[in-house]
């Protein structure tokens, strides 16, 4: 497995060797879901969307649905304006979404289409129906990663239609970040639970874990409705989970409406979920119930519970930023030393927060935005770990140098059912300590000889 | 009228004219026109033409995907020991990054890269200063780790517009380095589909790798053109040659080897298995070299036998053709006996193919050895000889959107033509259907039976619920829509992460699998009890 893969690190300047991010279109595909009744839209040749349809498939066993310009040569030199117009004709005759959310693909950010520009004639020219919307974000992909494009739409659905017309002023905004629908949802039951009025967009629950009842739904019933995205702009503030993924949408509302803004970490590991349910009693004035007290203390419970078996381990972990950076929060809190640490995405933040971080718990840690999965692996093979943290393609590493392995991030292609639980909140936080808990035990119990092989751990 | 269809919903008054009309008239007025031509009700008793290999109606959710995938994706991706640079910004690397499954296995010399994903990811200043020179430092830095054999570019949409001479790039480095390093103009803009990556894959593969190296072969000995080996039906079909004594030079390019691809000009015959994707290697390899090709097709258990067979009668040789009969025998009969079981639950279900540019036409060989019928089968991006056979190729119009997809100039190469065949017996073994023909798709779907090409997601609704398949083999952007209407899907680009169902041992495993999906218990739970049943029930009981 791997077996081309050399110890010793040649520093590459030029060729990325598996990667730990892809492009934008597809966060912005994936933000768009999380608008009712919305059709994404991929502005490009059809193979983005294609792939974009099929890798999210892939991670949710659900259906994806989008559409595509099909760009030809033929556009591809001219321009796609026309691929545009026709496409959203037949889109609102054929498919009738309340919405279409435009994005754009490495293709037509060169050209330079002018998206505003052709939205606007297609509404002149009733080619978009009376009660319709298209929004657009333009999401070049030879800049930052897919987690840019989640941003990047997500800034859209503010820039299109927050107002500030004085709807509700003790409603908050939450922009959960790029997360999961399971993570999302136990986000809208915490908020809940305190009894707060509440705004979360985007919102993929029941679009991307919708049941099997033997009818298949083009829009399914979640997704932010778009009089929500309106009142975003009369908010009392927004709380923007994740600084990679939500802090765009939550200055934009800022700088249209004034709604000020509280950028957080994602709420993952004790004490990120602390500081969310903090600022949420910061911001409304409003208790947690008892039930939430509780919750956190289970997790401490078992946290305590478990120290001896987590205490000391080396860990390794990758992914995207936001998730990587509560990760590592937590593991530190675990007593474990998080020694390799890497994003794809690009971004001089991510390296200074991981190292304040871990710093007087690792001494010299590898860690590196805009990284790769190729140097992860010989940053491990030069320093062993004891756990492995990050998305699928972890799995080679695992299996090449033995390592236990926690899937965790975007994307999971090789396991069904895990988007339908939370890594965040308290319960998220109860989720992972189990599953990395497990990965450690299962091995110990692999390798312990019959007379080592404990009843009782 | 309506043969199959009708017979599978006899009690409905019902015409499938109708259901296409229906179909057509959702549709914009131009759109309408154009999809039209798209759907066939099938009518043996008239030659019938489709439209086929044009470009996609835009917004109307397409299952194809571009000319990069059907070039880095689908061809020279599966070749093991290449280091396969993709020159562009990361997505379009990452997403074929082992999401196909072409497997492989190492050879002696170790090389093998199908586990790593090769990108130039490039960045803003790449797009606006050019990114040739971070490619060049790329194939440099490749090279200073791997020292590999050989190395690919594959080109994406902006390296085409923003004018990167990646051929250029392949020459200069390939002189620097010392190896080859061949260049792929495969922009997803280009052609309509995956289709013109399959044709640009193959010219080059064959103008800077293949018959490099003239060494000897023994024994019968063929390539298999267009066996990808997913889920490991090459080994399996290798297994059932082997068997009878004939040995595979090389596969194009399932487990695909650039050293065995050198020598493949060697073999004795081509076995085209996907035709859309190889025909034209195996046209340009018999003009060169002489090598003529045989369309086989390994799905299904007759269909194997059948594909034999015509080896047999290529080779004419008595002793191969006993040895070939006997294991035909002996294969069917294992084979028959492992299906029987399976035949019982499965016999008169109907299903819909939709697969790329020949696994819908393959596929019904096997279900038929499962007493299943096929009643709607389409491509999403073969070519009018795929579906009507390769008769009408003169008859085939380029159109503007393919145009630029380049024709090789392919001459007998002077000394290493080497004539397998006398002209005479070649001209004959070609009218008995054994050498150089393909007959299409659309002459083995009886009567009443939909052909519908580039079928759009609304098509395939509509289909559904019109016709109420058992099941529905496509891909994995529509296995979950179709299982949301509570219809089995059976992936046939990737098998649901299972197989090989090629050959005799495949049909089994496909059997075994079509059976757990369409008789599984789970399909029964969709409805939730209180919902099956009236509500007024509950309503009397709380009164």
């Amino acid at each position: 497995m791997l077996n081309m893969t050399p110890k010793e690190i040649f520093e590459r300047k030029a060729l990325r060797i598996n990667p730990a991010k892809t492009c934008q279109p597809i966060g912005a595909l994936y933000a768009s879901l999380g608008i009712h009744n919305c059709l994404p839209h991929s502005h490009g040749s059809q193979g983005c969307c294609a792939y974009h349809r099929s890798h999210l498939t892939r991670h949710y066993k659900e259906p994806i649905m989008a559409s595509t310009s099909s760009f030809t040569e033929g556009s591809s030199v001219f321009g796609g304006g026309a691929n545009l117009r026709q496409a959203l004709k037949t889109i609102f005759q054929v498919y009738d979404p309340e919405i279409v959310a435009v994005h754009t693909t490495c293709l037509s950010e060169t050209i330079g289409d002018d998206l505003p520009s052709l939205i606007k004639k297609a509404r002149e020219d009733g080619i978009i129906p009376e009660g319709k919307f298209v929004i657009h974000t333009n999401t070049p992909s030879y800049v930052g990663s897919h987690v840019t494009g989640f941003s990047n739409m997500t800034a859209a659905m503010v820039k299109y239609f927050a107002k500030k017309n004085g709807a509700s002023k003790d409603t908050i905004n939450v922009v959960p970040g790029y997360v999961e629908p399971s993570d999302m949802r136990e986000i809208k039951r915490l908020v809940g639970q305190m009894g707060i009025k509440y705004i979360l967009f985007p919102d993929t629950s029941d679009v991307l874990d919708s049941p099997q009842r033997a009818r298949f739904s083009m829009y399914p019933k979640g997704g932010v409705k778009i009089e929500d995205l309106k009142d975003t702009g009369s908010s009392k503030i927004t709380l923007s989970l994740g600084k990679f993924a939500s802090e765009g949408a939550a200055t934009l509302l800022d700088q249209m409406c004034e709604v000020p803004y509280k950028v957080l970490d994602l709420p993952i590991g004790i004490a990120a979920t602390d500081r969310f349910i903090e600022a949420l009693i910061e911001v409304t004035g409003k208790e947690p119930p008892e039930s939430i007290t509780d919750e956190r203390g289970r997790v401490v419970d078992i946290m305590t519970d478990m120290l001896q078996y987590f205490h000391g381990k080396k860990v390794a972990v990758f992914g995207d930023p936001d998730q990587v950076i509560s990760m590592t929060e937590f593991l530190v809190h675990l007593g474990m030393k998080p020694v390799h640490i890497v994003t794809g995405t690009p971004g001089k933040y991510f390296e200074r927060r991981i190292k304040e971080i871990v710093k007087g718990v690792v001494d010299n840690p590898n860690v590196k935005a805009f990284g790769d999965l190729f140097l992860l692996h010989q940053w491990i093979k030069n320093e062993p770990v004891d756990l492995l943290i990050g998305n699928t393609y972890g799995k080679y590493i695992a299996r090449a140098e033995d390592i236990p392995f926690v899937r965790f991030g975007f994307p999971i292609l090789d396991r069904i059912g895990h988007s339908y639980f939370p890594t965040v909140g308290y319960r998220g936080a109860m989720r992972l300590l189990e599953k990395m808990l497990d990965a450690l035990l299962d091995r110990q119990d692999r390798d312990a000889p019959d007379s080592k092989f404990e009843l009782v751990m | 009228m309506t043969a199959v269809i009708e017979e599978k919903r006899r009690d409905i008054d019902f015409d499938i004219e109708d259901v296409v009309e229906n179909i057509i008239r959702v549709y914009p007025t131009k759109v309408a026109k154009k999809r039209r031509k798209h759907i066939v009700v099938r009518d043996p008793s008239e030659p019938q033409e489709i439209e086929a290999n044009v470009r996609t109606v835009p917004g109307i959710i397409t299952q194809r995907g571009c000319c990069f995938a059907g070039c880095k994706g689908v061809v020279i991706g599966p070749i093991v020991d290449m280091i396969h640079i993709v020159h562009g910004p990361i997505g379009c690397s990452y997403y074929s990054w082992m999401t196909r499954r072409n497997q492989g296995v190492p050879r002696e010399d170790g090389h093998y890269y199908l586990e790593y994903c090769f990108s130039t990811d490039m960045q803003e200043d790449n797009i606006i200063f050019g990114g040739e020179k971070k490619l060049r430092a790329a194939i440099r830095e490749a090279y200073e780790i791997f020292k590999p054999k050989a190395i690919s570019i594959h080109a994406t949409c902006p390296v085409g517009l923003i004018g990167d001479d990646i051929h250029t790039v392949a020459k200069e480095m390939s002189k620097e380095l010392g190896i080859d390093i061949v260049a792929f103009s495969c922009e997803g803009y280009r052609g309509v589909s995956q289709s013109a990556g399959h044709h640009i894959a193959n010219n080059g593969l064959f103008e800077h790798i293949v018959g490099k190296d003239d060494i000897e072969l023994d024994g019968y000995t063929v390539n298999c053109l267009g066996e990808y080996n997913i889920g490991g039906d090459a080994w399996e079909i290798e297994r059932i040659l082997d068997r009878c004594g004939i040995k595979v030079a090389s596969t194009f390019s399932g487990n695909g080897s650039y050293t065995e691809y050198r020598r493949a000009h060697m073999a004795n015959v081509n076995l085209v298995q996907c035709h859309r994707s190889i025909n034209y290697m195996a046209e340009m390899m018999e003009t060169k070299f002489g090598i003529p090709w045989i369309k086989v097709n390994f799905i299904g258990v007759k269909a194997t036998s059948k594909s034999l067979r015509k080896l047999a009668a290529f080779f004419e040789d008595d002793a191969l053709t006993e040895q070939i009969e006997k294991v035909i025998e002996e294969e069917e009969r294992a084979a028959e006996e492992a299906i029987a079981p399976y035949r019982e639950r499965l016999e008169g279900k109907t299903a819909f193919l939709f697969v790329g540019g020949s696994r819908a036409h393959h596929y019904q060989d096997l279900f038929r050895d499962l007493g299943m019928k096929t009643i709607v089968a389409g491509y999403e991006f073969a070519h009018r000889d795929d579906y009507e056979g390769r008769d009408v190729l003169p008859y085939i119009k380029v159109d503007a959107d393919s145009r630029n997809i380049p024709e090789l100039d392919v001459e007998p190469d002077p000394e290493r033509f080497k004539p397998r065949k006398d002209p005479e017996k070649l001209k004959k073994l070609k009218e008995m259907g054994i050498v150089d023909t393909y007959e299409g798709m659309m002459k083995d779907m009886g009567s009443g039976t939909l052909v519908v090409d580039d079928i759009s997601h609304f098509e395939l609704e509509y289909l559904m619920k019109e016709l109420k398949p058992d099941i529905v083999c496509s891909g994995i952007k529509d296995k979950y829509v179709i299982q949301k209407m509570g219809v089995p899907s059976k992936q046939l680009h990737n098998y649901d992460y299972s197989g090989p169902f090629a050959g005799y041992k495949g049909a089994v495993n496909f059997a075994k699998e079509i059976d757990m999906l369409i008789n599984n218990p789970s399909w029964s739970f969709a409805k939730a009890p209180w919902e099956a049943s009236p509500l007024i029930k509950g309503a009397l009981i709380i009164e």
